[in-house]
């Protein structure tokens, strides 16, 4: 039997053995004003993703704060003069300070607290299994309205309010709930078998967990700390009402003082904006390769 | 000693036998089920320290009358003691059918399901549209891919204020409109154009996350399913239709229902956009913040009222959707 040379491993060919004499469509091909369609839809919606951003780096070079009124005027006189300000008039590397160590507080103690429960529902069911299961689930949609007030009390009452501690607990609340979810979620995707390997092979359900299970949720845990991470960087709520001094104010609240005090600086936010977004979509970025399969193994249903 | 469980079945390995007695169950479970409980410990405990505790005083704070000037604080040196009183449900009694309830509760109620609605709607189906795009053999998808998931990359906060630059009077957009002689609404000050920018925005900010799980859900359904129903003379839309829609529905109800969650909680984009500026266009969650965070004196009972009503209708909707996504399962396996 003879085939036709195989275009794609993905697509197997469907066309009969001998080349047919017109050029049949391949599956998966459009047509020409199908593929031109596509391609317009694509950019166009790229354009838009796109534009609200570029905006923002280019009304950063605008000298002016009122620039963004005419932005024809900025071609002429673009300067990073905002840009050296911000870095150095500014509390913008006490806010990079804050908005770090409330960051990787939460990342760190989120996925370290999280990582034994998301295995521990993944692989074995207990009494209180559903119970639990729904605990997780509900925490997770927790409106920030629920909680604020009372941990306004709480923290208030302990001293810990203005403090990285108190807002690393509060993001812990939210953090390590949807850790376990999505660990969970990738660690069923893990064979049992070997689990039944390591257990067979004499190691207790703890040396299974630590020596073979954890080895290979690597992808898995980077997901679930990317997620705390990114959910700490930008929480606004929690940070606005909590922080109160404006040297430990994280990014989320350091931008809006550009605006909320006398006078809006909006050259000298958009600069600080441009600033914060870029190592964040770098690292961003950088870990967009596992996010589709730690979102998908997440989402499968508990 | 834990359990394994079958897989395929769900059942546990080993599970038979008469029940034994009530101490013997008690000594028996725990030798079995130790090592899970040693594992969920960490989360039980966290869980209880820093949700359930609070959600407890939370719930207590609701039925007092307690503000920023009744309870306890220390101003300088002085400690003054907390003198709110117990008042029972009287707050929600007051929020669901009190003088101006409507005003106070159920328009933000009615723009809050609006919003969730409509932003989801938006999401989900810009996202698959977007999604099934970029699932074809196209020159540069991954690129294409890149810059559209640069709104996600990008911090929330970061690009709201992208957008309320833009949004401005005398801003990009109006200016756009103006010289296509558009009308040019007020998009930060009118309620309607309000609402309608921060849906705009909200949709802006929340496709990239639908189209990339929709579009880890399209590569995962099996191709041989196409080509079978292609056999069958099925034509794109069947395929569309009765392959794909079906192949996505795991990852769909997951990527809906979180995304109705989200959105429902969304603070950040309204808080951002308007600060308290538009108290029409708030939905519950920036409202019942409003109340605890944004007015003087603070109202700290209603504002936690009004969150423990809000994770009411979080999680009534959530069981009946889920309920609603079991059922057809039945019927699936039937």
């Amino acid at each position: 039997m003879s085939t036709t040379t195989v275009q794609k491993s993905a697509t197997a060919d469907q066309a009969p053995a001998p080349a047919p004499p017109r050029r049949t469509r391949r599956r998966g091909e459009q047509g020409l004003v199908g593929t031109l369609a596509a391609h317009g839809t694509l950019t166009l919606a790229s354009l838009i993703a796109l534009f609200p951003i570029a905006w923002l780096v280019y009304l950063s070079l605008g000298p002016d704060k009122d620039d963004y009124l005419h932005p024809g005027r900025i071609w002429g006189k673009m300067t990073f003069d905002n840009y050296s300000f911000v870095l150095t008039e500014t509390n913008f590397f006490d806010w990079l300070k804050s908005s770090l160590v409330v960051s990787l507080g939460t990342t760190a103690i989120g996925v370290i607290i999280a990582a034994t429960t998301g295995y521990a529902v993944s692989r074995m069911r207990f009494p209180g299994y559903k119970k639990f299961m729904w605990v997780l689930l509900v925490t997770q949609m927790f409106p920030i309205a629920v909680l604020i007030v009372p941990m306004y009390q709480i923290l208030s009452e302990l001293q810990l309010i203005d403090t990285y501690l108190g807002l690393i607990l509060v993001y812990c609340s939210t953090a390590v709930p949807y850790c376990a979810w999505l660990l969970k979620g990738y660690f069923d995707t893990i064979p049992f078998e070997i689990d039944e390997a390591g257990r067979v092979d004499g190691l207790s359900p703890f040396g299974t967990f630590l020596r073979l299970i954890l080895p290979l949720a690597r992808p898995g845990l980077a997901v679930a700390a990317f997620y705390s991470f990114i959910t700490a960087f930008g929480e606004v709520a929690f940070a606005t009402t909590f922080l109160l001094d404006d040297e430990k104010y994280t990014f989320a609240v350091g931008l809006q003082s550009f605006v909320s005090e006398h006078d809006a600086q909006r050259n000298l936010m958009a600069a600080t904006a441009v600033l914060i977004a870029i190592p964040v979509s770098a690292f961003f970025y950088l870990v967009q390769k596992n996010l589709v399969t730690g979102l998908t193994a997440g989402g499968t249903k508990g | 000693m834990t359990v394994a469980i079958d897989r395929a079945t769900g059942k546990r390995l080993g599970d038979r036998g008469p029940r034994p007695g009530p101490l013997q169950r008690l000594r028996r479970s725990y030798q079995k089920y130790w090592y899970a409980y040693a594992m969920i410990a960490p989360v039980v405990l966290v869980l209880g320290v820093l949700v359930l505790y609070p959600l407890a005083y939370g719930f207590y704070l609701t039925l007092t009358d307690a503000n920023s000037l009744n309870t306890a604080r220390t101003i300088g040196v002085n400690e003054i003691e907390a003198t709110y009183k117990f008042i029972g449900f009287d707050n929600y009694a007051d929020i669901l059918w009190g003088e101006t309830a409507y005003d106070r509760f159920w328009s933000h109620f009615i723009w809050t399901i609006v919003w969730t609605a409509a932003c989801v709607a938006l999401h989900y189906s810009i996202g698959l549209g977007l999604a099934l795009l970029l699932n074809q053999k196209l020159r540069g998808r991954t690129f294409y891919r890149l810059i559209m998931v640069l709104p996600w990359a990008v911090p929330t906060f970061v690009t709201v204020f992208g957008w309320r630059f833009m949004l401005a009077d005398g801003g990009i957009i109006n200016s756009a409109l103006e010289t296509l002689h558009l009308p040019a609404p007020q998009w930060l000050e009118d309620t309607f154009w309000q609402r309608f920018a921060a849906i705009m925005v909200n949709t802006w900010c929340g496709v990239p996350f639908m189209m990339v799980s929709l579009l880890g859900g399209l590569q995962s359904i099996d191709r041989t399913l196409y080509e079978a129903a292609e056999m069958d003379g099925a034509n794109a839309w069947q395929r569309f239709r009765y392959v794909t829609l079906p192949g996505l529905r795991s990852v769909s109800s997951t990527v809906v229902l979180l995304g109705v969650i989200w959105t429902f909680n969304q603070f950040a984009v309204i808080f951002l956009l308007f600060g308290t500026t538009a108290p029409d266009a708030q939905i519950l969650v920036t409202w019942a913040y409003y109340l605890g965070f944004g007015q003087q004196p603070r109202d700290f009972a209603q504002s936690a009222a009004y969150g423990i009503l809000l994770l009411a209708i979080l999680i009534v909707f959530t069981s009946v959707y889920r309920r609603w996504l079991n059922r057809n399962d039945q019927q699936l396996a039937i």
